[in-house]
């Protein structure tokens, strides 16, 4: 608790379960999936204004094995703080933070497309990067990356 | 006449028969002299043709594509997935389709736009045609390759691509960099910014109906990437700032070289302004179109020029400075209205503040090395391999294994041309990125095209869009 910035005293009180911390000297806040629209509302309110980005990343073998990344930046206090949200692989699912951060619409829709993460309630969760008929979430750990077969000038010499 | 320009198509499909032979020629000893046009099959002694060979490789069709994806990727199908607004009939409504090959959207963009007769109800953009999983490759590319993979991102701004990649490692290395690789990237990213400005200026203008701009624009440009090719031997895709430093220092002369392209920018940027800003034609077409408010910018992660057409004082480089942007004098220009043509003022003075930092940058870049002498993070020189046994060992291990970065995870934001270039760098402890995620600005202000567009009138949409200054390669990565 005793890292949270000054402005966000308030909020660090009203929400327990989040924990506040510093690395590498950026504000870092691990929140429940379950506080994260209630969190960034007070984040917002709190002076945190700007939405700057949204992305997810995939632990593979941790537990949860996502984090969905959040940045936003207040001018006022020239402050950046990244709220990390943990999604379980058997559940990939969190609510969606586009009533909080408009925003947030085409990054949710990218960390869908790529990792597969469902945000409950977004308006229009569809594929934003790939085709609408690709199979799988191509970023997520267990993908391999592929490669086109190259066809090489003597190799069918013997047909 | 040789037989292999007499043989008909249906040689082609039974090549048995045209071997040894054929009517055309009877004479066998015919067979033991080879033509030009005769086919050969390596190994063999006499002339035969060739069996039909089909198989197209990597070009294969592949079998899983269903008639219905493949008519709808001939354009024969066409799926409609816009919904009509509710409450209307739908009879007054037009929907037309612009881009992905629109030459005005600077890329491969698609808008779906809604008109009411000639004003724009709804617009839907469509990206993703330029998509190559650019952040998968990244992770498969140690950290030192890494930076050649994020130049090719934003191709217009590659060294802020580069430098914020750079940043990002070295914040996790806890590496410190000379103050004179600082002053280097200070000065080659700013030259970046107006090359960049340059460019959209004479693509915004030529959109917008100058079509001298084009010329002008281009040509002043043209100065900063001469000096690019002569610094980093190339004009762009530069891998030219990477982990721990640049790749060289700056080559004899550059002096003279920037103080040129100040005077020739100074000039030409003078000259645009006297060209665009009065003209009563430019003000007509930009005064009062695609506005955002402050407001919008901020709930959309608008930033950069545009965000700063709104208000919105916002310059990464001030309010989180990073590679001694501190230290240089420089003012972040704002405006209020934020319409197309605040947008052009921004970007204009902007690239006088540049112009303002090259010039300290050339009194007061400080001698010493141009990257770090970790010899973990940066090779050795040449003529220390023949010398000694750790700079073989050292040189080796970084291109055999490259360097292994420190657990963690990161978040380093440049200022580029069009706004708050970010990466997001998460390391496992190896050599290469356990996940590189990108935060480029256009992606935002794709994505915020919607708001400066509805309920304004179809043919602001070039002018809306071109100040916006979307770079494809940026958005879908």
């Amino acid at each position: 608790m005793t890292s949270a910035p000054t402005i966000l005293t308030a909020t660090a009180e009203r929400f327990a379960n989040v924990e506040f911390d510093s690395v590498l000297g950026d504000v870092v806040a691990r929140a429940p999936r379950e506080d994260v629209v209630g969190l960034l509302e007070s984040v917002r309110d709190a002076g945190y204004e700007m939405f700057i980005d949204l992305c997810a990343v995939d632990y593979l073998v941790r537990d949860p094995r996502f984090d969905v990344v959040v940045n936003v930046v207040s001018l006022a206090e020239s402050s950046r703080l990244r709220v990390i949200i943990g999604v379980p692989g058997t559940d990939s699912t969190m609510p969606t933070i586009t009533a909080v951060y408009p925003g947030a619409d085409f990054y949710e829709r990218e960390a869908f497309d790529l990792f597969g993460i469902d945000f409950s309630g977004h308006p229009d969760l569809t594929r934003i990067l790939l085709p609408d008929e690709w199979e799988g979430h191509p970023l997520r750990k267990e993908i391999a990356i592929g490669s086109v077969p190259v066809q090489f000038k003597e190799a069918n010499k013997a047909k | 006449m040789t037989k292999s320009s007499d043989t008909t198509p249906d040689d082609l499909e039974t090549p048995d028969a045209a071997a040894g032979a054929s009517p055309a020629d009877p004479d066998p000893a015919a067979g033991d002299r080879r033509t030009v046009h005769d086919l050969w099959l390596s190994g063999t002694e006499s002339p035969r043709q060739l069996g039909p060979f089909t198989d197209e490789g990597a070009q294969e069709m592949l079998p899983e594509e269903s008639d219905r994806i493949l008519s709808s990727q001939l354009g024969t199908i066409v799926e409609d997935d816009f919904e009509g607004l509710a409450g209307s009939d739908g009879d007054e409504l037009q929907i037309i389709n612009m881009g992905p090959q629109h030459p005005a959207t600077h890329g491969v963009l698609r808008l779906q736009i809604e008109l009411d007769g000639e004003t724009i109800r709804r617009v839907k953009p469509i990206i993703g045609y330029l998509h190559t999983g650019m952040e998968k490759t990244a992770e498969e590319l140690t950290f030192m390759q890494g930076s050649t993979n994020v130049t090719r991102m934003d191709y217009l701004s590659p060294l802020h691509n580069e430098l914020c990649f750079s940043l990002a490692v070295e914040k996790l290395l806890e590496v410190e960099v000379p103050p004179r690789a600082q002053a280097i990237r200070v000065l080659m990213s700013e030259l970046n910014r107006i090359a960049s400005h340059l460019l959209w200026s004479a693509t915004s203008g030529f959109d917008i109906g100058a079509l001298s701009m084009m010329i002008y624009g281009l040509r002043e440009r043209e100065s900063v990437l001469e000096f690019f090719e002569k610094v980093t031997g190339l004009r762009m895709n530069h891998n030219f700032i990477r982990p721990g430093g640049v790749a060289a220092d700056l080559p004899a002369g550059w002096q003279q070289d920037v103080t040129g392209i100040i005077e020739t920018v100074t000039a030409g940027v003078a000259d645009f302004e006297t060209l665009l800003m009065g003209n009563p034609i430019f003000i007509e077409r930009t005064q009062g179109i695609g506005i955002l408010t402050r407001e919008e910018c901020f709930a959309y992660g608008v930033t950069g020029p545009l965000a700063r057409a709104s208000g919105i004082d916002y310059d990464v480089r001030k309010v989180f400075p990073y590679s001694g942007f501190e230290q240089y004098e420089f003012e972040v220009p704002m405006m209020s209205n934020g319409d197309v043509y605040d947008r052009f003022v921004v970007r204009f003075e902007e690239m006088r503040q540049s112009m303002r930092i090259l010039e300290q940058v050339i009194e007061t870049i400080p001698a010493g090395d141009y990257r770090t002498e970790d010899r973990k993070v940066t090779p050795p020189p040449r003529a220390r391999i023949d010398e000694s046994m750790e700079a073989l060992i050292h040189h080796f291990k970084i291109f055999t294994d490259g360097f292994k970065v420190p657990p963690g995870e990161t978040y380093q934001a440049v200022e580029s041309s069009r706004g708050e270039l970010g990466m997001y760098l998460v390391s496992d402890g190896g050599s290469k990125p356990w996940r590189l995620h990108v935060r480029g600005p256009s992606f935002a202000h794709v994505q915020a095209l919607p708001m400066m567009l509805t309920d304004s009138l179809i043919a602001d949409t070039i002018a809306t869009i071109a100040s916006a200054d979307p770079v494809m390669g940026d958005v879908d990565r």
